[in-house]
């Protein structure tokens, strides 16, 4: 296990820089999100932190060791691949093993290692299977199986889930969080997921443009975003953004306002009873969605969609009339310029 | 109600081809036709290994007094089977040659990022361009210049690694994810390796078509083979099987048993390795 400090990390691409001197330090035995948009500079700087890509600039530390300069396989480390990366000409006991090549370790003590982690990963009645005979699933363990032979340092997950059905991706999330328990390694695991990196993060960090936008616990994430970006991409569905602006009655919704609303489609509550809203919406209902515990209803106000929460029994007709309140306390304000958080309401 | 009309049945409905299309019937007589024109010579070939020199202007395709004594006369001569062998051994080494060279350097030119990458390639890629006829002066002075000649060395150097190679490995390796590549340096594999032990794997259906087609290649090779040796312990099969014509004869049958007995190895190396060319195993370590 080792802590990892990025220390005004850089990548450039000839005159391009992808990320712009990034710090984080990612403590010892904690599973860590980086989490963004496609081209945020996420799996960059998990290929950084593997060895994969070349640092342009800054420091890369392992457990207290510059790795800059370091080979791969020096710095101790464990990659589990989108794409899996199983070796499909070698059994899922040779794959196992593999991760295994370089150890000085006797071939007993090898196939114990592969057993186990067979074992772990519920993986015993494979071993002599091939890749091509494996699901999908099958194959994403068995490239966890590899990593987790070696007992390594830190793992790192680039989009290890990206590939499977929404059924098999949840039940992935929880192995991989109680491996993590049992483990206990440090893990940087790359998404843009943002509902894996809430419920598999000890620490979340967003990334955009090759910027560190914010790092924190999910919740804290969730409740105290510094800005609209950050905000609109923790939690789904996303944050309604409405323009408006703040006067003697209060706030209120306003195409040329000096703010930006964030309101959670969640305390967005339709057609139900607030005491002392801080906002009021109201508008036609454009599309209902029922998720049976409660129902998703879009309508038009303020000049755009909004997403509102209507209970699972009480789905609104298309087109009808509703209003939508916010109670007090739940509205996140953002400069209209900065996009900055400006608290909340 | 009544239920409407069937409509007529068309004669010869039931038959097997009564519900082929025009064009397969086309497709399948030019085939044929193909095929027949590829097969013949071989069968003129085993069968007038089978006649007596009498024989030999029978063109029936069926001996009337079929014999193996072609067979056991070239087989019991001594020059046979040295030809024969030294066949083999260059055409052996020449393919397994290739196929170690052939790869590194496709596999440098399509994973490695560096400067001239491309310079080299297209470098290498002209070559194929210039016909063998002008290049056969070229080394038969080097190896007249460097004591070549006359030698197995000097009869396979030419051969030894080649640009049309080099160029389909390269389009095979480039088609291996990189994923593979470098999930084996993280597992601690060196360049060399990952080359060897993850990358030649995942390209078996090229590495079988480059081996049939460099060791078919060497294995009828001629003219060069014929320029450079002068010493008949050094002929190959092709050679060799040239001097059953003598200024005063032809022994047809002989050449015809010669070369029937040399289809053998052919016949035995793409009988081994066309089942690697159809097996396409590199997609199967990833996505689902």
């Amino acid at each position: 296990m080792a802590m990892i400090e990025l220390k005004k990390l850089v990548k450039s691409y000839g005159r391009t820089d992808i990320i712009h001197g990034i710090d984080l330090e990612i403590k010892d035995g904690e599973f860590v999100v980086f989490v963004g948009p496609s081209g945020c500079g996420k799996s960059t700087t998990l290929r950084m932190i593997a060895g994969l890509e070349e640092v342009s600039g800054g420091e890369i530390c392992i457990g207290g060791t510059l790795v800059n300069d370091m080979d791969p396989k020096e710095r101790n480390i464990a990659m589990v691949f989108q794409n899996y990366a199983i070796y499909p000409h070698m059994s899922v006991r040779q794959n196992i093993a593999f991760g295994l090549y370089t150890a000085k370790m006797s071939r007993q003590d090898k196939d114990k290692r592969v057993s186990e982690a067979a074992e772990t990963l519920g993986l015993t009645q494979y071993l002599d299977r091939r890749p091509a005979a494996l699901s999908g699933g099958q194959r994403q363990r068995v490239a966890i199986g590899r990593a987790m032979v070696r007992s390594p340092s830190a793992f790192l997950f680039d989009e290890p889930l990206s590939n499977l059905d929404a059924q098999l991706r949840a039940q992935m999330r929880i192995e991989i969080k109680a491996l993590h328990q049992r483990l206990g390694t440090t893990i940087v695991y790359v998404t843009h997921d943002q509902v894996e990196a809430m419920t598999m993060a000890d620490r979340i960090v967003v990334m955009n443009g090759g910027h560190i936008l914010q790092a924190g616990a999910p919740m804290d994430l969730y409740e105290n975003p510094v800005d609209v970006f950050t905000a609109r991409f923790i939690g789904s569905p996303s944050m309604n953004i409405v323009q408006g602006r703040e006067g003697a009655d209060g706030i209120t919704s306003d195409p040329g306002g000096n703010l930006k609303l964030g309101i959670r489609p969640q305390d967005l509550l339709v057609n139900q009873p607030v005491p002392d809203p801080v906002l009021t919406l109201s508008g036609p209902v454009t599309v209902v969605e029922p998720l049976g515990h409660e129902t998703l209803v879009h309508f038009q106000a303020a000049g755009q969609t909004v997403i509102g929460t209507a209970p699972g029994g009480q789905a609104p007709a298309v087109g009808s009339q509703v209003t939508a309140a916010l109670p007090r306390g739940r509205l996140y304000t953002f400069d209209a310029t900065s996009e900055k958080s400006l608290g909340r309401k | 109600m009544t239920s409407p009309p069937k409509a007529p049945t068309p004669p010869f409905a039931s038959l097997p081809f009564a519900r082929v299309r025009p064009g397969k019937i086309i497709t399948w007589t030019l085939l044929f036709i193909g095929g027949v024109m590829m097969v013949t010579p071989l069968l003129f070939m085993f069968s007038t290994s089978l006649k007596t020199s009498g024989q030999i202007y029978d063109l029936r395709l069926i001996p009337a007094d079929p014999t193996i004594q072609n067979y056991v006369t070239v087989l019991a001569d001594g020059r046979f089977l040295k030809w024969f062998m030294n066949s083999m051994l260059i055409a052996t080494v020449v393919t397994l040659s290739n196929l170690f060279f052939d790869s590194l350097v496709g596999y440098t030119l399509a994973k490695f990022e560096f400067r001239g990458r491309k310079l080299i390639f297209i470098a290498i890629l002209s070559t194929l361009m210039i016909p063998t006829e002008m290049l056969v002066i070229p080394w038969y002075l080097m190896s007249a210049n460097l004591g070549w000649l006359d030698s197995y060395w000097g009869i396979m150097f030419p051969g030894m690694m080649t640009a049309f190679g080099t160029f389909l490995m390269k389009q095979f390796f480039e088609g291996v994810p990189n994923d593979f590549l470098e999930a084996a340096r993280i597992d601690g594999l060196n360049e060399f390796e990952i080359w060897w032990k993850i990358a030649m794997p995942l390209v078996t259906p090229a590495l079988s078509a480059l081996a049939i087609f460099t060791f078919l290649g060497n294995w009828t090779a001629f003219f060069w083979p014929l320029i450079v040796t002068t010493s008949p312990e050094l002929y190959t099969l092709p050679i060799g099987l040239t001097s059953f014509a003598v200024e005063q004869s032809i022994q047809w049958e002989m050449i015809m048993t010669g070369a029937a007995l040399a289809t053998i190895p052919t016949l035995v190396i793409f009988l081994a390795l066309q089942r690697y060319i159809v097996r396409g195993v590199m997609l199967a370590g990833l996505k689902g």
